[in-house]
């Protein structure tokens, strides 16, 4: 037989591109926008609403004046400039009342004091937030100390602070380039610094107050192995609270007079704008955590009393809003008191917020308890762990992961309630600062500018915070899907 | 024989109530009990010397003195000779009404957000992301107080709305309209919408102080029995589906015994709408709502609407893939899919945080402080606290209530929850 084919394929043809609707741009555009009726209505409307955001928006943002004395002034030369009737944002009033914006009424000669402090505290937050990532650390104080530098050059142009501020960055990049572990103990010691930096007064309260817990942790370290955790703990406490209470102030006295070293005082009325909002914030975030896993141990203990309490307390706390909270702290916490006792407005509206976030942090973490089974539980009681032991190696470890997302969400909702405290009196940056700014004569009738500058510097904390958070999740993720 | 002999049993040793893990427990309770205890009894005894030393008692008698100043927005009849007591009532009422209105505006747009965010269309999935992020990374406060502030500082005055003869003659348009057909007026100091209003009213009678609007009930029993008579519909329909396999046509049945009564009710008393009428230096007739009200009630949505949207995104996400294609191979088109296998599985993910968000709304309308909002703690724990200077009955009045009425949501909502829950044997 011979074949009759006159022609045969030896080779492969070469793969021919798509037609043109099914690649590239086009099928993008085709799956992703126009891909049926609907679809291509809510395109439609999308494309409309972005338009419609974009035309409101662009000439009044591209208008923008950024130098003038009064509201009147900047709308004369956005007149001069775009004609007219055009409209524009006065970004010259953030200009001349940013410093209020950001430290209230803080006496302007030291702004390099709350200044310090946050670079500090982004010092001591750095080997807690990237525990095991030295170049993480690395970055984020060398980043700090030269934005202080700039910023400190920027303010007063002091050499002398300049100068300290330098050697002492020079020291902390070197602890951290050689061993990042120390850094910690700087983080320990943060809230006496950063106490001392913003209040001022002498040096030696503050020192007092972390002594006490010096002598906590030290007698707590000596009793534990005769006596057991519970009764060390508590040994180290009351010893620390009679420190505190009757010791402290008699040595701190001596030490002051005989070294009298300290920074001028600022009163806490002075306290305002992002300083206040961050203050409350940070001090309730840090304090509430501690306190929200004690109560979700409470919640989840077979001690009925101490169950009984815990949900007490915390059903309490998460059925009246927090705005109660903050009258109590103003109006009612003067009659729980001893007669005569008058601290501070801004502590006592810590306290109390802090009490708020734990109830809600406190909820959350139970329910990361609850979703870890109950052969972890097991497994932590058969290696023969006391119930410290296992909550700290083997439960809270894996409990906390789970409740990330949560823990974050509430710290970011806690940051965003600090702009209630204007509503007992306090300069919150939201309330208290733009009714003072926009009550001045100059500034009358503005309203978008201020809102959008405060509106913005939280998106940016709060919006960062759940990165943060979603990072920590991809780097704790231990499961493999 | 050696019997094995029990371990000895030791006596009772005083350090056992710390080593021992059976007393332990109790030893830890009694001194917490001791500390709780003592803990109590100072806070109360620093009370009553510091009410001793302001000369002050505890007493509830000033609710019924009284009030002295206006609300402006009153769903019962208010003056201000009224008691502090009625004041604190219209103030809850008007912190429900906030709620009631916030949380139905809120879930509709939370909804349509979150299932939105999962569209396939990338730009109206990119909005809704922005949308989302955008609301929840903002204080509550700035909203409220931006949008009270764009409504009472931007819209015209009402002096704007008025057409004189010689601008008619001139031809001139006045500075600011009406708007949606002439209905609605936003000047400056309020909204003006048309009111809905009855010729021939089937009266009512005041037990109280409460008004009972014979009207209103009549309303709402039709619109209960139109409720029931579908259901039974329904069910009939049902019936006939799973027996002959065919289900009939109902929709139009549906819309007739749903609406038909309630609107040959409504025409047969007479209901018409008063519009809002410019006269002298502001608008007549109508209803007028505050500006305040509006704004709690928009940021409140919008706020609120933010975080069900991710409630509802999280909700479908956890549904697993599989039943979407199993639906799909069942021959489910897909909204089909999502009406009968995605969204009934999805809501029992989407029902706790629901419950949690409407808390949340509820107790956020006391922002309404803000902007002068009077609602119960504008009227209880701000002006009448201030008036009378009764701290502590005034706060203690207002939590007790505000947690009352949370037991009562979040309760309400697990009843729901617990209806919808997967029922396992």
């Amino acid at each position: 037989m011979t074949q009759s084919a006159s022609f045969v394929r030896a080779e492969m043809l070469a793969q021919q591109i798509p037609p043109v609707t099914e690649r590239g741009a086009v099928k993008w555009v085709r799956e992703n926008l126009f891909s049926g009726w609907l679809n291509t209505v809510l395109t439609i409307l999308g494309i409309a609403a972005v338009f419609w955001m974009v035309k409101a928006s662009l000439p009044w943002l591209l208008n923008g004046v950024w130098t003038a004395n009064s509201l009147a002034e900047c709308r004369e030369i956005i007149a001069a400039n775009a004609g007219e009737g055009a409209h524009g944002a006065c970004w010259a009033l953030i200009r001349e009342r940013w410093h209020q914006f950001i430290f209230g009424f803080y006496p302007q000669d030291m702004y390099w004091r709350p200044v310090l402090a946050a670079a500090l505290l982004i010092v001591g937050l750095a080997p807690v937030l990237f525990s095991d990532n030295r170049r993480s650390v690395l970055t984020m104080i060398g980043v700090t100390g030269v934005l202080l530098l700039l910023v400190l050059i920027g303010l007063d142009g002091d050499v002398l602070h300049i100068g300290a501020v330098a050697v002492l960055w020079a020291g902390l990049l070197a602890v951290a380039w050689t061993s990042p572990g120390k850094l910690l103990w700087g983080t320990l010691a943060y809230p006496a610094i950063g106490f001392f930096l913003l209040w001022g007064g002498s040096i030696w309260g503050p020192i007092g107050v972390m002594a006490g817990f010096g002598i906590m942790v030290i007698v707590g370290r000596a009793l534990q192995s005769r006596f057991g955790v519970v009764v060390a703990t508590s040994a180290g406490f009351v010893t620390a609270c009679i420190w505190w209470l009757v010791v402290q102030t008699m040595v701190t006295t001596v030490l002051h007079n005989l070294i009298p070293l300290g920074l001028p005082s600022v009163d806490s009325d002075q306290f305002g704008g992002f300083l206040l909002a961050f203050v409350i914030g940070v001090t309730a975030i840090s304090a509430s955590l501690p306190i929200g896993i004690l109560l979700a141990l409470g919640r989840q203990s077979d001690m009925l009393l101490i169950k009984t309490l815990s949900v007490g307390f915390i059903e309490f706390i998460r059925g009246v809003p927090l705005i109660t909270m903050l009258f109590t702290a103003s109006l009612l916490l003067q009659y729980f008191l001893p007669p005569q006792t008058n601290f501070d407005l801004i502590l006592r509206v810590i306290i109390l917020v802090t009490l708020f976030a734990s109830a809600y942090i406190a909820e959350v973490i139970r329910g990361g308890l609850a979703a870890l089974p109950r052969g972890q539980y097991e497994a932590a009681d058969g290696l023969g762990l006391d119930y410290w032991q296992a909550q700290r190696l083997i439960i809270m470890p894996q409990a906390l992961k789970i409740s990330i997302p949560g823990i974050v969400s509430s710290f970011i909702g806690l940051f965003k309630d600090t702009t209630l405290v204007a509503l007992v009196g306090l300069a919150d940056p939201l309330q208290g600062i733009t009714k003072i700014v926009r009550a001045d004569i100059n500034w009358k009738g503005v309203y978008w500018e201020p809102f959008l500058f405060v509106g913005l510097i939280f998106f940016l904390v709060c919006f960062g915070m759940s990165r943060y958070s979603m990072y920590l999740e991809r780097k704790l993720k231990t499961d493999h899907r | 024989m050696a019997h094995a002999l029990d371990a000895p049993k030791p006596g009772f040793r005083p350090s056992m109530l710390i080593y021992d893990t059976r007393f332990r427990a109790i030893t830890i309770q009694v001194i917490v009990l001791i500390l709780f205890l003592l803990g109590v009894s100072w806070l109360i005894n620093n009370t009553i010397e510091n009410l001793a030393a302001k000369d002050k008692d505890i007493n509830f008698a000033f609710l019924w003195n009284r009030a002295g100043y206006d609300i402006d927005q009153q769903l019962i009849p208010y003056t201000n000779d009224s008691t502090h007591f009625r004041a604190a009532i219209i103030g809850l009422l008007n912190t429900l009404v906030v709620a009631f209105f916030g949380c139905i505006f809120a879930t509709i747009i939370g909804v349509f957000a979150g299932v939105l965010r999962l569209s396939k269309n990338w730009l109206i999935g990119r909005l809704m992301t922005v949308y989302v992020e955008v609301f929840r990374n903002v204080p509550l406060l700035l909203w409220i107080i931006l949008a009270f502030t764009i409504f009472s500082e931007t819209r015209p005055q009402p002096r704007d709305y008025r057409i004189t003869d010689e601008m008619v003659a001139a031809g001139e348009a006045p500075k600011a309209s009406m708007i949606l057909w002439d209905s609605v007026a936003i000047t400056n100091r309020g909204s003006n919408i048309p009111m809905p209003l009855l010729e021939r009213p089937l009266g009512g009678f005041e037990v109280q102080g409460v008004y009972v609007n014979f009207s209103l009930l009549a309303v709402i029993a039709v619109i209960i029995g139109s409720v029931m008579a579908n259901r039974a519909l329904l069910r009939k329909t049902r019936a006939i589906q799973e027996e002959t396999g065919v289900r009939p046509v109902t929709w139009w049945k549906s819309l007739g015994i749903l609406f038909g009564p309630v609107v040959v009710l409504l025409v047969a008393m007479g209901f018409h709408l008063e519009y809002p009428v410019l006269a002298g230096f502001n608008f007549q007739g109508g209803l007028n709502v505050a500006h305040s009200f509006t704004a709690l009630l928009i940021a409140l949505s919008l706020y609120t609407g933010a975080y069900i949207a991710e409630a509802v995104r999280g909700g479908i996400l956890a549904i697993s893939r599989g039943q979407t294609e199993a639906a799909y191979a069942l021959g489910l088109r897909p909204g089909r899919t999502m009406k009968l296998v995605i969204l009934p599985q999805a809501l029992r993910v989407i029902i706790p945080p629901l419950i949690s968000q409407y808390l949340n709304l509820t107790k956020n309308t006391t922002l309404g402080i803000a902007i002068s909002y009077l609602d119960l703690k504008g009227t209880l724990g701000g002006i009448t606290l201030n008036q009378t200077g009764r701290e502590l009955e005034c706060m203690m009045l207002m939590m007790l209530t505000y947690l009352i009425l949370s037991l009562i949501i979040s309760s309400m909502m697990n009843l729901y929850n617990n209806a919808m829950k997967l029922k396992e044997r």
